[in-house]
C-alpha cells in the first residue's frame, strides 16, 4: 500500500493498494468555521464581539473586539475641568457610578492634599458598597441568565430596585449620581436615610441566602461552572486581574485592605475567598462566590458605618469642596476598589490649567478581559459563555 | 511617615521610601540606563533613559527575589508635546511578595518613535500597549498583536495626540459635528 | 371489556345525533379536541406560561390587555399576523418555508389519537401509542429544515443540537413507554385509560398500583422535556448562547408557528404521561362505600375534565422547572441520556416484563 498524494483542504487521500489498484479514500470532511459572537448577542452583555473559530461545538480560538461603546472618555478629560469630569466616570462602568466616582475623586483630593470631613467618608462608603451590592447583583443574574436560569436574574433585579431606590433619593439619580464631589458631597443625605437604609439590610440579609440557595448550590449552575475556565493565581496576576476575579484564583487581595483608602482601615471586614472545598480554585464558580460572599461583606461595612457615622450636627457636605480646582504641576496614580476590580485614574496636572493634562482610566473590565484569548481556547461554546458571564464585564468601562 | 528621611526639604512617606529601595536595587544593577529617581509624594517614578534596556529592566524587575514587580496595573500613553515625545507610564507593584509599587515613565521620539513592548513581560500590557498605540501613535517592538483596539481599523490619525485634527469623514460620514 | 362496549355506546350514541342532516354530533366528537387545542395552545399555554413565570419571578406578568391580561396572548398572535413575513436572501427558501410547517403539522397530528374522555378522540387507533411517538418525532425533520435553510450558524448550531438531543432522547422515553404499553398490554390509547378506570380512583392508576412504575414513569417524563426542548434541556434554542437556536431567522406567523408547535407538544407529552401512567380521562376519586365519588365523576364531560386537568398539571411543572432550573450543557445532556436514562430505561424494561409475568 503506497500512498500517492494528499490534498489538504478536504483530507482525501490517492492510494496505491498492494493489488496495484489505485484508490481515493476521502476523510469525513471537516473545517473550522468562523463565527462572529456579537455586538449583537444576549450573552456578550453589550456590544462585545468575539470572533470564534470553531470546531463542532469546541473554540479553538476566540478574538474579542472592542471599542463600539469607545466614547472617547479620555479625551473628553482633557476638554473639560476637574469637577466636570465627574459625571463622565459615572458613564464609564455605569453599574458601579457611586465606586468609579470615588475613585476619580479621590485621585483628585490627592493632588489637592486636602483634608475631607469624617462624615463625608462614611457617606461615600455606604453609597460605594450598595453600589457594590447592586453591581453584584446584576453581576451574578445575569450569570444565571447567561447559564439559562432566568428566575434568579429578576430577584436580583427585584432587589437592586431598592438599592437604585435610596441611592436614587440621596443623589436624585439612578444610575449616573454625580453625587460625589471633589472634596465633598453634592448634598448630605436625608434625614430619615439611615432609618431607611438599616431596614433594607434587614430586609435583604435573608435575601442572600435565598440566592444562594437558589443559584449557588444548584446542582446543574455548580455543573456547569465548576472547572470551567480555571486560572492559576500567577498566571492571574500577569495578567493584571484585579476584584472578584482575582480573589477568585485565590489570592488575598484588596485594596480596601492592602492599599487602604478613606474609612475603610477602621471597619472590620474579611476579604472574600473561594473555598476550595466547594469549587475549584480560579475556576468561574470560585468568581461567583466571591462575589456572592462580598454582597454580605459589604453589607456588614454598612451596618458598621452606620453606627460609626458622625452626626448631622453643623455639617456641611460642601464645606472642603474647593472653588476651583487647580493641583498644583504632578501626576497622581490613585485606585480604588471597584465591584469589577482595581479601577484607577492616572491625572497629569500642568499646575497652570484647570483642566487635565491627561487623565487615564484604567478599566478594570478592559484588563479582566483580556486574558479572553486564553480562557476560550479549547472551550465549549457553552463553557464560552460561562466565562464570559464570570469576568462580569461592562462594556462601558471596557471602552470608556 | 514620621520617621521619614529628610530630601531637598520635604519629608518622604513611608511609601516613597519603599519605593526608593527598590529604585536603588534597579540603579545599582542597570546604572545610567535609569534615570535619577522622582520622590513626589504621589506618584513616585524613575524614567528609563535608555529605552533599548526597557524589557531587561522590567525582566529584572519581575524576576528580582528582592523586587518581584509581579503585577503592572496600569500602562498609559502620554504626549509630552514640548519635548517632541511621546512616552508611557507604567504603574508597578508587588502582589503577595512586598508592599512597594513604583512607576516607570518610558519615552521615544514624537514622529515615527517606538518603544520596546513588555507584553511577554506583563500580560496586561498586551491590550494597554495597543491602546496607548492606538491612541498616540507609537509602535511597539516586538508586540505580538499590534493593532488598534478602540478605535476603527482604518481610522486616521491619532486622537490623543495634542495636536491630534479629526478627520473630515469617515466612510462618508461627517465626523466633527 | 364491558367498560369498552359503553365506551363505544357514548362514542356512537353521540356521532349518531343528527340535526336534521347536519352530523352535528360526528362533529362534536371531532371537534373538542380541535376546540381545546385551538384555545389551549393558540392561546391560553402562552398566557400561562407567562403567568406562573411572572408568579414565579415576583411580577404581575401581562395585565393590560384584557381583564388579568386574558387577552395578551391573542394580541400577540394578531401582531406577529401582521409582521412581514420575511425570508432571507440567502436562505433555502423552500426549506425555510416547510420547516415551521412540517414542526406544527407534526406536533398537531398527534392529538388525533389523544383521547379527550371515554367519548371524544379523533382516532382510536390499534397502535395510537406508537403513532403518537412516531409523529411527535416527525418535529426533528421540520427542526432541520428550518435550521439547515435559515442558512444561518446559530440556526444551524441549533439544529444539530436539537436533532442530536430529540433522536438520542426517543431512546429511553420509548423503552419507558413500552413498560406502560407491557402493563396495559395494548397501544391503544382509549385502552389505558380504560385499563387504569375502576371504583378505586387513582389506586387503578399504574402509578400506585405496579410497584415498578415510578420508574419508567420519571425517565419518560424527562426524558420528555428533553424532545420538547424545554428547560434545563432547551439548548437547542439556548437563547443565551444561540441567540434563538433553530429559529433565529424566523419571524411573523412562522415563528408564531414554532412556538405554537411547542406548546401544542408540551400538551402532548403531558397528556401521554398522563394516560400511560396516571389513567388518562380515568377519575381519580375511589368510590366510599356507599358514596360512589368515582362512578359520579366519570362521563364524557368529567372524562375530558380530567385529562386535561392531568395535562395542565404536568405543563405546569414543565414551567416550573423551566423557571427555576439553569441550563445543560451539551455533552452533560448526551451523558444523561445515554449512561443515566437508558440503562434505567432497560432496568425498568426488564423488572416490568418480570413483574407482568410473575404478578
Amino acid at each position: 500500500m503506497q500512498e500517492l498524494g494528499k490534498a489538504e483542504l478536504n483530507s482525501t487521500r490517492i492510494i496505491r493498494q498492494d493489488d496495484n489498484r489505485v484508490v481515493i479514500e476521502k476523510d469525513l470532511d471537516t473545517e473550522y468555521m468562523v463565527l462572529s459572537m456579537g455586538p449583537q448577542h444576549p450573552s456578550t452583555h453589550g456590544v462585545l464581539r468575539l470572533e470564534c473559530i470553531t470546531d463542532g461545538e469546541v473554540v479553538v480560538e476566540a478574538e474579542p473586539y472592542l471599542g463600539y461603546l469607545h466614547r472617547c472618555f479620555e479625551k473628553y478629560c482633557e476638554k473639560v475641568d476637574y469637577p466636570g469630569i465627574v459625571p463622565y466616570t459615572d458613564r464609564m462602568d455605569y453599574l458601579a457610578g457611586m465606586n468609579t466616582e470615588m475613585a476619580y475623586c479621590m485621585a483628585v483630593e490627592k493632588m489637592l492634599d486636602i483634608e475631607i470631613p469624617r462624615r463625608v467618608e462614611f457617606i461615600r462608603v455606604i453609597v460605594s458598597e450598595l453600589n457594590r451590592i447592586a453591581s453584584h447583583l446584576v453581576a451574578i443574574g445575569t450569570y444565571g441568565i447567561d447559564l439559562g436560569a432566568f428566575t434568579p436574574f429578576l430577584f436580583c433585579f427585584r432587589d437592586r430596585e431598592h438599592i437604585l431606590n435610596l441611592l436614587e433619593w440621596i443623589s436624585g439619580a439612578r444610575m449616573l449620581y454625580n453625587y460625589i464631589w471633589i472634596g465633598g458631597l453634592s448634598y448630605d443625605v436625608p434625614a430619615d436615610f439611615k432609618k431607611r437604609l438599616s431596614e433594607f439590610v434587614t430586609y435583604f440579609k435573608p435575601k442572600t441566602v435565598e440566592l444562594q440557595k437558589l443559584l449557588t448550590e444548584n446542582e446543574i449552575f455548580v455543573k456547569r461552572t465548576k472547572g470551567i475556565g480555571i486560572m492559576p493565581a500567577d498566571v492571574a496576576i500577569n495578567y493584571g486581574w484585579s476584584g472578584p476575579m482575582l480573589r477568585g484564583s485565590g489570592v488575598d487581595w484588596d485594596l480596601r485592605r492592602n492599599d487602604p483608602y478613606s474609612v475603610y482601615p477602621e471597619l472590620d471586614f474579611k476579604v472574600a475567598l473561594p473555598d476550595p472545598k466547594f469549587c475549584d480554585i480560579g475556576d468561574c464558580l470560585a468568581r461567583h462566590v466571591v462575589r456572592a460572599i462580598e454582597m454580605e461583606e459589604s453589607l456588614k461595612i454598612i451596618e458598621q458605618c452606620l453606627d460609626m457615622m458622625p452626626g448631622v450636627d453643623g455639617f456641611n457636605s460642601r464645606v472642603a469642596i474647593p472653588k476651583k480646582v487647580r493641583p498644583k504641576a504632578g501626576e497622581v496614580y490613585s485606585r480604588a476598589e471597584n465591584p469589577r476590580g482595581e479601577v484607577g485614574f492616572y491625572i497629569v496636572s500642568d499646575g497652570k490649567s484647570t483642566k487635565p493634562l491627561r487623565c487615564k482610566a484604567r478599566s478594570s473590565c478592559f484588563v479582566n478581559l483580556s486574558a479572553m484569548k486564553d480562557l476560550s481556547r479549547g472551550q465549549l461554546i457553552p463553557d464560552l459563555v460561562a466565562i464570559i458571564g464570570s469576568i462580569d464585564i461592562v462594556l462601558g468601562e471596557v471602552d470608556r | 511617615m514620621d520617621n521619614g528621611m529628610e530630601e531637598a526639604g520635604n519629608i518622604m512617606p513611608a511609601a516613597v521610601l519603599e519605593s526608593k529601595a527598590a529604585y536603588d536595587i534597579i540603579r545599582g544593577r542597570f546604572g545610567d540606563a535609569v534615570s535619577e529617581f522622582d520622590a513626589n509624594p504621589t506618584m513616585p517614578f524613575f524614567e528609563v533613559a535608555d529605552a533599548s534596556k526597557w524589557v531587561d529592566i522590567a525582566l529584572f524587575m519581575r524576576d528580582d527575589a528582592r523586587l518581584k514587580f509581579n503585577y503592572m496595573a496600569c500602562l498609559s500613553g502620554v504626549d509630552y508635546m514640548e519635548q517632541e515625545q511621546l512616552g508611557i507610564v507604567c504603574n508597578l507593584e508587588s502582589i503577595g511578595h512586598y508592599p512597594h509599587r513604583i512607576a516607570v515613565k518610558v519615552k521615544c521620539r514624537r514622529e515615527g518613535g517606538s518603544i520596546p513592548s513588555v507584553a511577554c513581560v506583563w500580560h496586561t500590557a498586551n491590550w494597554h500597549e495597543r491602546e496607548a498605540y492606538d491612541m498616540y501613535g507609537m509602535t511597539f517592538e516586538g508586540h505580538p498583536d499590534l493593532r488598534r483596539i478602540l478605535c476603527p481599523e482604518d481610522w486616521t490619525g491619532f486622537p490623543l495626540r495634542k495636536d491630534y485634527q479629526v478627520q473630515e469623514t469617515y466612510h462618508g460620514i461627517k465626523v466633527p459635528y | 371489556m364491558s367498560q369498552s362496549i359503553s365506551l363505544n355506546t357514548w362514542s356512537d350514541a353521540l356521532s349518531g345525533f343528527n340535526l336534521g342532516w347536519f352530523p352535528l354530533g360526528l362533529v362534536i366528537v371531532a371537534a373538542v379536541p380541535l376546540v381545546f387545542i385551538a384555545l389551549y395552545a393558540l392561546t391560553y399555554g402562552v398566557y400561562g406560561e407567562r403567568k406562573i413565570s411572572a408568579f414565579m419571578q415576583d411580577r404581575l406578568g401581562p395585565m393590560e390587555v384584557g381583564p388579568w391580561g386574558l387577552l395578551q396572548t391573542l394580541a400577540d398572535i394578531l401582531k406577529l399576523l401582521q409582521k412581514e413575513d420575511i425570508v432571507p436572501t440567502a436562505a433555502d427558501k423552500f426549506l425555510f418555508v416547510i420547516g415551521p410547517l412540517i414542526m406544527f403539522v407534526g406536533s398537531f397530528l398527534a392529538f388525533v389519537v389523544l383521547p379527550f374522555g371515554p367519548a371524544f378522540i379523533g382516532a382510536d387507533l390499534n397502535v395510537g401509542l406508537f403513532y403518537a411517538v412516531g409523529i411527535v418525532a416527525l418535529e426533528v425533520v421540520g427542526i432541520l429544515a428550518s435550521g439547515w435553510g435559515s442558512n444561518n450558524k446559530w440556526a444551524l448550531y441549533g439544529a444539530v443540537r436539537s436533532v442530536a438531543q430529540i433522536v438520542s432522547y426517543e431512546i429511553p422515553a420509548s423503552i419507558a413507554l413500552l413498560c406502560g404499553a407491557m402493563m396495559a398490554g395494548t397501544l391503544s390509547m382509549q385502552q389505558f385509560c380504560v385499563a387504569q378506570s375502576g371504583p378505586y380512583g387513582f389506586m387503578h392508576y399504574y402509578l400506585f398500583s405496579n410497584p415498578i412504575a415510578w420508574l419508567p414513569f420519571l425517565i419518560y417524563f424527562i426524558a420528555s422535556l428533553a424532545e420538547t426542548n424545554r428547560a434545563p434541556f432547551d439548548i437547542p434554542e439556548a437563547e443565551s448562547e444561540l441567540v434563538a437556536g433553530f429559529f433565529t431567522e424566523y419571524s411573523g406567523m412562522k415563528f408564531a408557528m414554532f412556538f405554537l408547535a411547542e406548546y401544542g407538544s408540551m400538551f402532548m407529552v403531558s397528556g401521554i404521561i398522563s394516560i400511560v401512567f396516571l389513567g388518562g380521562w380515568a377519575s381519580p376519586l375511589p368510590n366510599i362505600g356507599s358514596f360512589a365519588l368515582n362512578t359520579m365523576t366519570s362521563g364524557p364531560a368529567w372524562g375530558a375534565f380530567w385529562i386535561i386537568m392531568k395535562g395542565f398539571f404536568f405543563i405546569f411543572v414543565q414551567m416550573w422547572l423551566r423557571w427555576t432550573l439553569p441550563r445543560l450543557r451539551v455533552d452533560q445532556l448526551m451523558y444523561l441520556c445515554w449512561k443515566v436514562l437508558t440503562p434505567f430505561a432497560f432496568v425498568a424494561f426488564v423488572l416490568t416484563a418480570v413483574w407482568e409475568i410473575y404478578k
